[in-house]
């Protein structure tokens, strides 16, 4: 149906503030890609850019081919779910979701037939006659969903969709919208600050810290290649740990001193991380060769059912070791975390990835 | 006693007391023998045609008071909220007319359009019309209704501003992206979400031009000429303390009375509770 390119997009404020500063982007026919990134990173502003609701300062966007800089948002043939629906409060569903083809001269009787099949679909159909305040969250978020699909536009926005909705709801939405995509296969820009989102939604996944994109990619390559240390502690939950390294003349060391314990690469890494759940615990004493091994003092268990989370403290820093089951450890325990050279993360003095 | 209720005895129900029996008296032309008549006031009052002619004027004023006051408020407001530099400014200049006390603002449109020393009049006389309020009661009503549609703009504009600041940004957005332009934004969306705003003005529009208009009429036209801009405030006293004709004059303040009564009802059960969303 249609691609979106991006090409060293920028957003500048008449304030000066520069809010995306060269982003590019090529989203290919029927994907989903996830813009995700901490609050103010400019992922909204990207979004609102596409939609056609913030002007371009420089840069440009193209649908399907076409550079639509100049076109407003009405010629666009987008259409957007925002994070607080912005369902039309004096209509009903049936007039929320018939809006947009009316506006567009859509004969009568298809405008019937396409908003009741969506509503079918969304299971919106006994709630036509409502007007949205008489609709639970989660309704008015299928409402606004059903508004964007019934259109059957170029490019769907999704503009942080999930993030009024209780958890659970969320997570039977995140499906939802995963699947009503793929069924459609209409491409996806979605926006979202919530990483667990991001990963399993996601085609492509972007993401974006202080205006600039930091990794684009599949979303397992993002996780297990993170492109810098912003990217490793953005992504996974709990983030990865990141202890800091000091070179020596016999290799590097942790900041505290201690020695690493095998051959560290040759090229000047400075910070050291590895996942919690490429992490384990022990509490014998023998010799690891082709390991790191901490000594750490645990601080707090967290058990969360079919994994638990310790909290400890080595070499200075605070790292935190996934277990499955149930933990033998407990608060103030002495023992060794150990994580296996293969898979450690290794990021330079800018922040970059090591490999 | 509680105090706020000592003040609605002595200032409302006393005086609306006295009023209702003073409408069920009749004097003497010489004032020296006063009659009790039960309602045979408002028999003659409401049997006059003078009083007849003068409920229209006064349903004709207030409508058209009313209706182009708020037009061009809500024409202002938009524009208002489209500006893009010295918002601040143009919203405080469109606020000042507020302040300006009724027979005032009457004053300044009686010079402006005086067919004799008027500024504005000499305009219209040199654009070919024959304008003369002081003879042709059709004209006096149009310049009644411009000053006292002009001193309530203000008011209007300022509900109207605060209510276009209160629709949300999204809907409008998610409007223009579902391919509606500006003008279908602005009847499909903005206009229906500002109906509470709309309705309140109407009713206060509509109780202002009815009862708050005095100083203007007294200032512009003394309710000529003839009877064309007698409205029922100022028949009300015209009758009472022009011609001393009291137990008239007083059946029309009673009956005035029920039709405030009235409006207040109607504001209480409709618009305070039907006209909202969210």
């Amino acid at each position: 149906m249609a691609t979106v390119d991006l090409k060293d997009v920028k957003k500048v404020y008449p304030s000066g503030v520069e809010a995306v500063k060269g982003v590019s982007i090529a989203i290919p026919d029927k994907e989903l890609c996830v813009l995700v990134g901490p609050s103010g990173c400019g992922k909204s502003t990207l979004l609102r850019m596409i939609a056609g609701l913030e002007t371009i300062s420089a840069g440009t966007v193209a649908i399907d081919g076409k550079v639509v800089n100049a076109i407003g948002p009405t010629e666009r043939d987008i259409a957007m779910v925002f994070q607080n629906y912005a369902l039309y409060p004096h209509m009903k569903v049936y007039d929320n979701m018939a809006y947009g083809l009316r506006n567009r001269g859509t004969p009568k009787d298809e405008i019937d037939s396409r908003v009741r099949s969506t509503a079918k679909v969304l299971e919106l159909s006994a709630l036509l006659d409502r007007r949205p305040r008489e609709l639970s969250g989660g309704q008015r978020q299928r409402v606004a969903m059903g508004r964007a699909i019934v259109r059957n536009p170029k490019v769907f926005l999704f503009d942080e969709p999930l993030s009024n909705l209780d958890a659970k709801l969320r997570g039977q939405m995140r499906v939802e919208i995963k699947n009503l995509q793929r069924t459609l296969g209409v491409t996806s820009v979605y926006v979202t600050h919530d990483q667990l989102e991001a990963m399993t939604l996601a085609d492509i996944l972007v993401v974006m810290n202080a205006g600039l994109v930091e990794q684009t990619g599949a979303p397992l390559d993002v996780y297990e290649k993170p492109a810098s240390i912003f990217v490793a502690s953005f992504i996974g939950a709990p983030p990865m740990n990141l202890l800091a390294l000091t070179g020596s003349s016999s290799g590097p060391m942790l900041a505290d001193g201690t020695a690493i314990g095998f051959a560290a690469r040759e090229t000047p890494a400075v910070t050291l991380g590895f996942r919690p759940e490429d992490a384990d615990v022990t509490f014998n004493a023998e010799a690891l060769p082709g390991a790191l091994v901490l000594p750490a003092t645990v601080e707090a268990v967290e058990p969360v059912g079919a994994e638990s989370f310790l909290h400890c403290v080595a070499a200075g820093s605070r790292i935190i070791v996934r277990v499955s089951g149930r933990a033998t450890a407990k608060p103030g325990d002495q023992l060794r975390v150990v994580a296996k050279a293969e898979k450690l993360h290794w990021f330079d003095q800018a922040g970059k990835r090591v490999d | 006693m509680a105090p706020q209720l000592a003040i609605t005895l002595v200032f409302f129900y006393w005086p609306a007391g006295q009023a209702l029996y003073q409408s069920m008296l009749r004097q003497d032309p010489f004032g020296l023998r006063t009659r009790f008549v039960w309602f045979a006031n408002f028999r003659k009052v409401l049997a006059d045609p003078a009083y007849l002619n003068s409920i229209q004027v006064t349903v004709v004023f207030s409508l058209a008071t009313a209706i182009v006051a708020m037009v061009v408020a809500l024409l202002l407001a938009v524009m208002a909220e489209k500006a893009v530099r010295g918002k601040g400014l143009y919203r405080t200049l469109l606020i000042w007319p507020y302040a300006v006390a009724p027979a005032i603002a009457g004053m300044l449109w009686l010079f402006l359009f005086n067919p004799s020393i008027g500024s504005l009049a000499y305009v219209l006389r040199s654009l070919g019309i024959a304008w003369d309020p002081l003879l042709n009661g059709t004209h006096a009503m149009i310049l009644l209704v411009s000053a006292a549609a002009w001193k309530q703009i203000s008011y209007n504009f300022l509900f109207f501003v605060a209510g276009l600041q209160a629709v949300p940004k999204t809907l409008i957005e998610a409007a223009a992206m579902d391919g509606a332009g500006e003008t279908k934004r602005f009847w499909t969306i903005v206009f229906p979400l500002l109906a509470p705003t709309t309705f309140f003005l109407l009713v206060v529009n509509t109780v202002y031009a009815l009862f708050d208009t005095f100083g203007i009429v007294h200032a512009v036209t003394g309710g000529g000429p003839g009877k064309a801009t007698e409205t029922l405030v100022y028949k009300v006293y015209n009758d009472g303390f022009v011609n001393l004709i009291l137990g008239d004059s007083a059946a029309q303040s009673v009956i005035l009375m029920a039709i405030v009564i009235a409006l207040t009802a109607i504001q209480f059960r409709y618009v305070e509770r039907k006209v909202h969303y969210g």
